[in-house]
């Protein structure tokens, strides 16, 4: 879907601007917000373009550089930190060869750090892109790797 | 939905996706149909059974049967065994003292009043909430009560606001009916983020009509014509499964113009958040609908006369909406037979951890913290001890377990200067260290920390630096001295709840747990804390 059609689903009115962000980033490959898209719904829902700017900046589910085209978010609250996000965290560290914000060389993957993803029965708990990936273990969080690895 | 000799409820949520339920569904329906039950047996899709960590779960009604851990091939014995031969397949059925017949009695002594549907009925057919007297409530309302009427009804039922503070509902809505002005609105807040939380998710997706029906009985109190949904941008199925519900009562006329052919209009859209815990604060998640960065706003004014751009605005909880329907079907006077005399009705709660049946619970207000463990959490797993718990979220309090009798509602947690919070246990036995704990802790404020107020931006930095000189054995006893001075100034000086609320777990932490800060402050090493605290460095 090209940004004009994605953008003109949304009545112009403000609190529909996050809604029309989440849109244009995940139309992007590269899973980011580009300068045009800010100036296209800074124009949509009349807000300057320095606020829309402002607020993009504010969430952590937005980014304003290119990022993977998998965005792998590890939880590390105190729950799956008590279910032992940390070693988790060491093994997608050593894995992916990034430090946390960091984008593995080929594109594949970006990893991130989330706050609690509501599904702490399984701690601990990332997830990659839409998909849920609980009970971690370092060996299970070498399988996912491998698995989207694998799909490209 | 058609008469069937035999339904099986699977629960169908995010936790559930992961364990493989699809696969699941697709056997079980493939094994029903080779066995040529198709007509006899019914398969429907559910939200939350209420079993957390378990894999996947299933019911079978009439019988009252619950599974979970079920994996393909189980399906297929289920078929055969249970639906085909009568016989319920012990190996998989939850660990219950006595054969169960409805979800109350799965994880104990539960009173379901907010969850009374989940995982009873199709959350994505309207037809399954009508006909366990969904929209009822907004029936009456509209056709027999007056607004003031309606509010009325909710204040003698004492509900109060779930969200945490525990205002009483009844007394926001009249504010906002008598402020002036024609434009109003309905907020539902719906932005779950406290971590060990997900009971608004699993109301979302297990009953999202009642929410609909809640908010239109609010919107008909206050006299707004517009509602919002604000989900949590990462609640994928939450928002598809409002989204598909506000549909689907639209084209009922339970959402529009002149709803039940009465002069009542009103209607409801959803707007995903983008990641901020703090744009659950009512004014922080008002700013982020109008567009702006979540910063809270100084109150006064409240959103109660200055809300969404700048009209008069209900902000409530989705399990404080989710008690409505039933206030209005059943009456305030039923309501107030449940909990205590100053928190009628019943409370939502998460408890994980270091339990066996870690998951979602639903009990009446007042209900000691003892029974909810171990009655209903079913203890800690075998040969563990308990050390402490973590009650009411991050911002919540550290209690050790002399504490296990105190009762869970708003005011006796008051009297011992814990909160209710969002309702999440965190259950830690005795490989937990509590030091460690509060580090996790105060990172995940420093990363959500909002950054407009001083006191809270520098506040919450400072708090992880010390704490990670103390969990690096780097420290002195000072360092304990200087954090509690610093989150004092925090709760005197900041702009809004979340800075003010870090003194909470900080100080009980300290009080229930002294000699383990001492040991760390002495530079005692601890296994725990040289594991996690370099590698999450930086970690929200």
């Amino acid at each position: 879907m090209d940004k004009e059609t994605i953008i003109g689903r949304y009545p112009r009115s403000r609190d529909c601007l996050l809604s029309i962000l989440h849109d244009l980033q995940e139309a992007n490959p590269e899973n980011y917000l580009t300068e045009g898209d800010l100036a296209l719904a800074a124009a949509h829902v009349g807000l300057p373009l320095a606020a829309v700017h402002d607020a993009v900046t504010f969430y952590s589910m937005f980014s304003l550089r290119p990022r993977g085209r998998h965005i792998i978010r590890l939880c590390a609250s105190p729950n799956c930190h008590l279910a032992g996000a940390w070693s988790a965290l060491a093994e997608l560290r050593t894995l992916l060869g990034v430090d946390v914000g960091g984008t593995t060389p080929d594109g594949l993957f970006t990893l991130e750090l989330t706050s609690c993803l509501g599904v702490c029965g399984v701690a601990p708990v990332m997830m990659v892109d839409d998909e849920v990936v609980g009970n971690l273990t370092p060996d299970k969080v070498r399988q996912t790797i491998a698995r989207y690895r694998g799909v490209g | 939905m058609k008469i069937a000799r035999a339904h099986v409820l699977v629960g169908v949520d995010d936790e559930a996706r992961l364990a493989g339920v699809d696969e699941v569904l697709a056997v079980l329906r493939g094994a029903i149909a080779e066995l040529g039950l198709e007509g006899e047996v019914q398969v429907v899709e559910t939200g939350t059974l209420g079993v957390s960590g378990r894999g996947v779960a299933m019911a079978v009604y009439p019988d009252g049967v619950y599974y979970a851990g079920v994996t393909p091939a189980d399906a297929r014995t289920i078929a055969e065994e249970h639906l085909w031969k009568g016989r319920p397949v012990e190996r998989l059925r939850l660990p219950t003292a006595a054969p169960v017949a409805r979800p109350a009695e799965v994880l104990g002594r539960q009173v379901r009043v907010v969850l009374a549907n989940c995982g009873i009925i199709d959350p994505e057919e309207i037809e399954e909430y009508i006909a366990v007297g969904g929209y009822e409530a907004l029936g009456r309302a509209l056709t027999q009560m007056t607004p003031e009427q309606v509010i009325d009804e909710v204040k003698r039922a004492g509900l109060r606001g779930r969200g945490g503070a525990g205002f009483p509902t009844g007394v926001k809505w009249s504010a906002v009916r008598l402020a002036p002005g024609p434009e109003k609105y309905v907020i539902c807040n719906a932005d779950e983020g406290e971590p060990g939380t997900f009971k608004d998710r699993l109301i979302l997706e297990g009953d999202p009509h009642k929410l609909i029906e809640a908010m239109a009985i609010a919107a008909y109190a206050v006299g707004a014509r517009t509602g919002i949904v604000y989900v949590r941008g990462e609640y994928k199925l939450s928002i598809a499964r409002i989204s598909r519900a506000i549909a689907q009562a639209r084209e009922y006329g339970l959402l529009g113009p002149r709803i039940l052919d009465t002069a009542f209009s009103f209607d409801v859209e959803v707007r995903p958040g983008a990641g901020a815990y703090v744009c659950g604060e009512e004014t922080a998640l008002i700013e982020s609908l109008e567009g702006e960065r979540g910063w809270p706003r100084i109150r006064p004014p409240y959103p109660v006369t200055h809300g969404l751009w700048g009209k008069p605005t209900v902000v409530n909880n989705v399990e404080t909406l989710a008690n409505v329907p039933e206030i209005l079907r059943r009456g305030a006077a039923w309501y107030r037979t449940l909990g205590t005399p100053t928190c009628p009705g019943t409370k939502v709660y998460t408890i994980l951890g270091h339990v066996r049946f870690p998951g979602l619970v639903e009990v009446p207000m007042g209900t000691p913290l003892r029974t909810l463990i171990y009655e209903l959490g079913g203890g800690l797993p075998e040969g563990r001890e308990l050390k402490g718990l973590l009650i009411g979220g991050a911002a919540g309090a550290f209690l050790p377990p002399e504490a296990l009798d105190v009762r869970m509602d708003f005011d006796s947690l008051a009297e011992r200067a814990a909160v209710l919070g969002s309702g999440a246990i965190l259950v830690m036995d005795e490989t937990t260290c509590m030091v460690d704990m509060l580090g996790s802790v105060l990172r995940f404020f420093r990363h959500e920390s909002c950054g407009q107020c001083v006191p809270c931006r520098t506040g919450t930095d400072a708090l992880v630096r010390l704490m990670g000189a103390l969990q690096a054995g780097e420290g002195d006893e000072r360092i304990l001295s200087q954090m509690v001075e610093i989150v004092d100034a925090m709760r005197l000086a900041s702009l809004c709840p979340l800075g003010q609320s870090v003194a909470l777990p900080v100080r009980t932490a300290m009080d229930g747990f002294r000699d383990e800060f001492l040991a760390h402050a002495r530079g005692s090493p601890c296994p725990r804390c040289r594991a996690s605290a370099h590698p999450c460095e930086g970690a929200p």
